[in-house]
């Protein structure tokens, strides 16, 4: 079985974030880049799966600057994948141009069985790129999985919806799978698979080659930090006045009762 | 002028206050808008749909729409909209609509902007805000060159205004032939009652420091109280006190609450990821430095244990309960 891992590299979720010269994008400078949570729980469910069915492999495809992308694609291979594909892209591609990219680059590499993805990239928080790539495919997709049971010819996965409720659905192969947390537990990346993933030669792909459309279908207006918060107002007293006090000011001052 | 088609969803027979600040949010546009419904909700929800002020009401009530299916909404609601002339799609970003949109969106070759928080209109183009970088930052975005502009509001954002106006009517479509690759085997019901925690309009939620997983109840008898949800950070979650489905914060659900009470919970970036949206916050911590009382409005210092459940009593004399 051909499985493929969507990967994107995003920045570390302790990063602070400043604005860029243009108002429009981040500050990369001192950023610490990191494989997107999500992704995590795709590569590890990737390389379960192949090693639940024999013949198979694992190929990751990360869209993004290539010169930062290589170390998430060498994280994904230190952590048992076995090729790396490297589409270059600049930053801040939007989802639906990644996601044609990600869907050119999987039909011309022979296309896969089984693609899985992160539910959501925690950089735009777009959620859209698996669904997108499915579409694009002419293949079923399912989104947010937290357990998934996969055969050569289907896979029945459980999504997590509102009030903790799951769907569970079948989806006949080829299909798309976007990871939730609780799917697995990622693995560490070993010693041995590091030194491995580093000696590996990362396959290099890029959007005009694949023959992306690259029409802006949105614009950046600007790009704001959040407004600060006025400082907090601390509640003295023994507990019994603080709890007092703070349904009165609930109530009263930020009227949220 | 542009044409906006407006998704809604329902439960227990009404309209969700999300689908319902779309609504209002359509109207306040002054363009022409239709409505459109699917699942065992329609039929239910249709006659509110029509005196909305929708100009026309498209429903979904074949059996076939009572669960979820992607490759069935994808195909049903791409033909409604191509067909309906609409040049906006708004939808709520809830787990439907999030799954749903961007496949869609690819299919019409658009672009969908997904957990919008604010969203107004320049001429016949949207506008919205959203938060990125786990809410560190919020982009302003607009559509280029997208034909048909897909926005995906998140709960809890918008106005609402009672809905009034015309009686629509309601056109009922057929499911869409051809084979599914998807089979709904079952939905699994969850086990709260309560509001999901990405609609919740006050969530109430615990962390490590409430030292086991039997000390929630205290937590859910504040909530009972207050009609809230409860929620919990990724700590607590980790260790099994309690579902994943109620962990807040990046790789947890993001919210944002009229009211977050945290209990016990230290506010790790990771945390305050999913919840500083909140409007305001409460922080309860025995720890005066603990960084969750940098993003509060009001904080108390002290032990959980003691002050959570005279807090439940000083609301209910408030509440009158
Ligand atoms: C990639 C990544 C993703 C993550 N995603 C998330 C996420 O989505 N959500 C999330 O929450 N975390 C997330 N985390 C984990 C996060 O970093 C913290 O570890 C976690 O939020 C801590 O949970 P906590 O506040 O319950 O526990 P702690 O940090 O242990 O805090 C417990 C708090 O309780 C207080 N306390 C103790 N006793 C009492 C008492 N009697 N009364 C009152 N207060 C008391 C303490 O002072 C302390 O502040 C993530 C981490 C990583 C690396």
């Amino acid at each position: 079985m051909k499985i493929v891992v969507c990967l994107k590299q995003v920045p570390d979720t302790e990063t602070k974030i400043k604005l860029g010269a243009d108002g429009q994008s981040i500050d990369t400078n001192g950023i610490k880049w990191v494989v997107n949570p999500y992704d995590e729980y795709a590569v590890e469910e990737a390389v379960k799966t192949r090693d639940a069915h024999p013949g198979s492999q694992v190929h990751v495809l990360c869209v993004g600057p290539k010169k930062r992308t290589a170390d998430a694609v060498r994280t994904a291979l230190a952590m048992g994948a076995d090729e790396g594909i490297l589409i270059d892209a600049p930053e801040n591609l939007d989802p639906a141009t990644t996601a044609q990219a990600l869907a050119k680059a999987i039909q011309a590499e022979g296309g896969a069985q089984l693609i899985f993805a992160g539910k959501l990239a925690i950089d735009d928080n777009a959620s859209s790129v698996p669904q997108m790539v499915a579409e694009l495919l002419s293949i079923p997709h399912t989104t947010v999985v937290s357990k998934l049971a996969v055969t050569p010819e289907s896979v029945t996965a459980e999504r997590d919806v509102e009030g903790g409720a799951k769907e569970v659905a079948q989806l006949a192969l080829p299909a798309v799978i976007a990871a939730n947390k609780g799917l697995n537990m990622p693995r560490y990346a070993s010693l041995p698979g590091i030194m491995k993933a580093k000696k590996k030669v990362l396959k290099e792909l890029d959007l005009a080659g694949l023959g992306v459309n690259t029409v802006a279908l949105t614009k950046t207006l600007s790009l704001e930090l959040p407004a600060d918060k006025p400082p907090v107002k601390m509640l003295t007293g023994d507990s019994g006045a603080q709890a007092a006090q703070l349904v009165q000011l609930l109530r009263d001052e930020a009227k949220v009762l | 002028m542009g044409k906006i088609l407006v998704f809604t969803e329902a439960a227990n027979g009404k309209l969700k206050r999300s689908s319902i600040e779309l609504l209002t949010a359509a109207k306040k546009s002054g363009q022409p808008f239709i409505a459109a419904i699917a699942g065992s909700q329609a039929a239910g929800a249709a006659p509110a749909l029509s005196s909305s002020g929708a100009a026309e009401v498209h429903t979904f009530e074949d059996g076939k729409f009572d669960q979820y299916n992607p490759e069935l909404y994808t195909a049903a609601l791409s033909d409604l909209i191509t067909k309906s002339g609409a040049t906006v799609v708004l939808a709520s970003a809830s787990a439907l609509g999030k799954d749903l949109f961007p496949r869609i969106a690819a299919r019409l070759k658009s672009a969908v902007l997904s957990d919008c928080t604010e969203l107004s209109f320049n001429g016949d183009k949207a506008v919205v805000k959203r938060p990125v970088y786990s809410g560190k930052a919020f982009a302003k975005v607009t559509f280029d060159q997208s034909p048909i502009q897909f926005v995906l509001m998140r709960a809890n954002q918008l106005p609402t205004e009672e809905l009034s106006g015309g009686s629509a009517a309601v056109t009922k479509h057929a499911a869409p032939a051809g084979d599914l690759k998807t089979l709904i085997k079952d939905v699994v019901k969850g086990t709260s009652e309560k509001l999901d925690l990405t609609e919740a309009n006050i969530i109430v939620s615990g962390g490590r420091g409430l030292k086991e997983a039997a000390n929630f109840k205290m937590l859910n008898d504040l909530a009972d109280v207050l009609g809230a949800t409860v929620g919990a950070s990724r700590a607590v979650v980790d260790a099994g006190w309690v579902s994943h489905g109620m962990q807040v914060g990046q790789t947890g659900k993001t919210v944002a609450p009229s009211l977050y009470i945290a209990v016990g919970v230290s506010g790790a970036i990771q945390h305050l990821a999913g919840m500083s949206g909140s409007k305001v916050i409460v922080a309860i911590n025995s720890d005066p430095n603990a960084p969750i009382f940098q993003k509060a409005t009001y904080g108390i210092v002290g032990d959980a244990f003691e002050i959570v459940p005279k807090l439940t009593e000083e609301f209910k004399k408030a509440l009158h309960k």
